[in-house]
């Protein structure tokens, strides 16, 4: 895929903080349109990636390119077609949802102050705040200022949104709301870049996923690509646990060993139809049969490693 | 607006499609400025020092009404023994009082909000990637600090004139050179005051404003300032430490009682501008070099 069709491209990005590094020669690659899930556990290094793709921080090494552009130096040209949400909600706690947008949309030299009102009216009602726009930012619940923060992402028309984290603190009808924001958004043509450390909470919308763990970016592709990578196990319940096996290794499986009253292997390409015919040709009598797929969560865990431990 | 064209501008918010052309921005816009100024007038703790720096004027003028016959000595200096001749006087004692402590302090709470305060709310990182360009945000941040000084300076200079005329009234001044002056003409020195002592305050303004560069915290550089200009008093009032008066940036703040004589002695008010204007460039571009460089991590 040429550069020219990335929305997001970064090469041998990497940050350090002291020795350690935050990001770690990572090469994402978002495609234009697409709906790309940037997984990782907490510390991982998705925030660190995302301000540097918007120039709040300078990579240590390596270079990124934001809608074509180089980042910084196309910052003033592209960031206006940039909607962003970094770090959580930040927001003058004495001034009401709707001053706050105010000020940021004054703060934007693209925006037409004569339609400032009407685009933070409609910014407000499509995440559902315009009810709650007079009330001070300080009164908001976490919920409340999260979407105040997804509101503002959407001021103005934006080619690119780069969402970190922007179901925290949403309760599940709030991250459905989220979700399908999510998706409307790409409906309208806008590519989205949008992280999380809870797959469910994005996978129904994503078209790519990228995988970060320790400051590495372990998978990224499509969705199926991902998928795809999951290694397959089969589990055939038999009476005749050595002919069975036999079978198994002569036409090709790996791995084929006896757990119990079950013999389990890896299939590889093999199709589940010519392993069942296969065994019942050579007179093997087959209780059970299961072809395992591990779930994209398991995917995950795997690659980004179980529990509570925070990389640090 | 009809409801049809309501329609079509909310159908433009959110995404753009892809191939249109972006409008061009505007090249001068005074937008932000006018928000940071609302945000500065707007908050509560703001609005108070600006009745604190309104106040004193007032107090220092009825207290002088009060024991009127008694024209002992007084720390304000000539000014507040005078206020009794002469109303335009009381302006001048309250801005040699306040130029010692409250207008450094409000400027001081200001510079802390510019930047560290933006940080410590995180509202900077959306700030910038608006975007706002940092030498602009610093620029427009600036200006709002030297409005700011002019805002706190004329409060005092106007509250001061006006309870010092309705008290003592008004008439040609006597000046220290012992000849009288015009009542327009000492307004118009009154005011000459008020800009240099603004000048002063905005000096000061980019010391905080480089402060805030260093900092998350905007209460560790709304202190810094104020122990930077409490350092500059004390310096200032050793003798044995003449050599370093020069390079202190109180140190002709109080020469505008040189406009009181007749002519005026400009010499060391333009000394005084030269240095504010110094302390202004040097530190702002300190703070264009650390702010533009700095990872935003807040």
């Amino acid at each position: 895929m040429s550069p020219a069709d990335l929305a997001v491209a970064t090469s041998g990005l990497t940050k350090r903080f002291g020795t350690r590094a935050a990001v770690d020669g990572i090469d994402l690659a978002v495609p234009t349109g697409a709906v790309y899930g940037f997984l990782g556990p907490n510390g991982s290094g998705k925030t660190t990636t995302i301000r540097m793709l918007l120039g709040l921080i300078e990579p240590t090494a390596g270079s990124r390119t934001l809608l074509g552009q180089p980042m910084p130096a196309g910052a003033g040209e592209t960031l206006p077609r940039v909607g962003s949400l970094v770090e959580g909600p930040a927001f003058h706690p004495y001034l009401s949802g709707r001053a706050n947008l105010a000020r940021l949309d004054a703060a934007d030299r693209y925006a037409d102050p004569w339609s400032a009102r009407s685009r933070i009216d409609a910014a407000l009602e499509r995440v559902g705040l315009l009810a709650a726009a007079g009330k001070k930012y300080r009164a908001y619940s976490l919920g409340m200022r999260q979407r105040l923060a997804i509101g503002a992402s959407l001021l103005m028309p934006r080619d690119l949104l780069v969402l970190d984290e922007p179901t925290n603190g949403l309760d599940p009808q709030g991250t459905r709301e989220v979700r399908s924001l999510v998706g409307s958004l790409a409906a309208d043509g806008a590519t989205v870049l949008v992280s999380s450390h809870l797959l469910t909470e994005v996978e129904q919308v994503c078209t790519h996923l990228g995988v970060m763990s320790d400051g590495h970016l372990v998978a990224q592709g499509t969705v199926a690509e991902i998928r795809s990578g999951a290694v397959a196990t089969i589990r055939l319940q038999t009476g005749e646990l050595d002919a069975a096996a036999t079978v198994l290794t002569g036409l090709g499986v790996t791995n084929v060993q006896r757990v119990g009253l079950e013999v389990h292997g890896l299939p590889g390409d093999l199709e589940p139809e010519r392993i069942v015919a296969a065994l019942v040709g050579a007179g093997v009598g087959v209780r059970g049969f299961v072809v395992d797929a591990p779930s994209l969560e398991d995917l995950f865990v795997t690659m980004t490693g179980e529990g509570f431990d925070v990389s640090g | 607006m009809s409801v049809a064209e309501k329609g079509v501008e909310q159908g433009e918010v959110g995404t753009r499609h892809t191939g249109s052309t972006a409008t061009r921005p505007r090249a001068v816009s005074t937008r932000l400025l006018r928000s940071e100024l609302g945000l500065i007038m707007g908050r509560r703790r703001n609005q108070m020092g600006m009745l604190v720096l309104a106040a004193l004027p007032v107090v220092l003028a009825v207290a002088v009404k009060l024991t009127a016959p008694n024209r002992e000595g007084h720390d304000a200096g000539d000014f507040l023994v005078q206020a009794t001749a002469n109303g335009l006087f009381v302006p001048l004692a309250a801005l040699t009082l306040e130029m010692t402590l409250f207008l450094p302090m409000a400027i001081a709470m200001l510079s802390g909000d510019a930047i560290a305060g933006e940080a410590n709310l995180g509202t900077l990182r959306y700030l910038l990637t608006v975007p706002v360009n940092r030498t602009r945000l610093l620029a427009v941040k600036y200006a709002s600090l030297v409005i700011g000084a002019l805002i706190g300076v004329t409060i005092v200079t106007v509250v001061g004139a006006v309870v010092g005329i309705a008290l003592f009234g008004a008439g040609p001044m006597l000046t220290l050179s012992g000849v009288q002056i015009g009542v327009w003409s000492a307004v118009g020195r009154v005011a000459l005051v008020a800009l240099y002592c603004a000048a002063g305050i905005a000096a000061l303004g980019a010391v905080g404003l480089f402060v805030s560069t260093l900092t998350e915290q905007p209460m560790a550089a709304t202190v810094t300032v104020m122990i930077v200009t409490i350092v500059s008093w004390i310096l200032l009032g050793v003798n044995q430490l003449a050599f370093l008066h020069p390079w202190l940036i109180v140190d002709h703040w109080m020469s505008f009682s040189d406009l009181f004589r007749e002519p005026p002695l400009w010499s060391n008010l333009l000394q005084g501008l030269g240095q504010d204007l110094a302390y202004a460039v040097v530190f702002w571009l300190a703070a264009w070099a650390r702010f533009t460089s700095k990872d935003i991590t807040s």
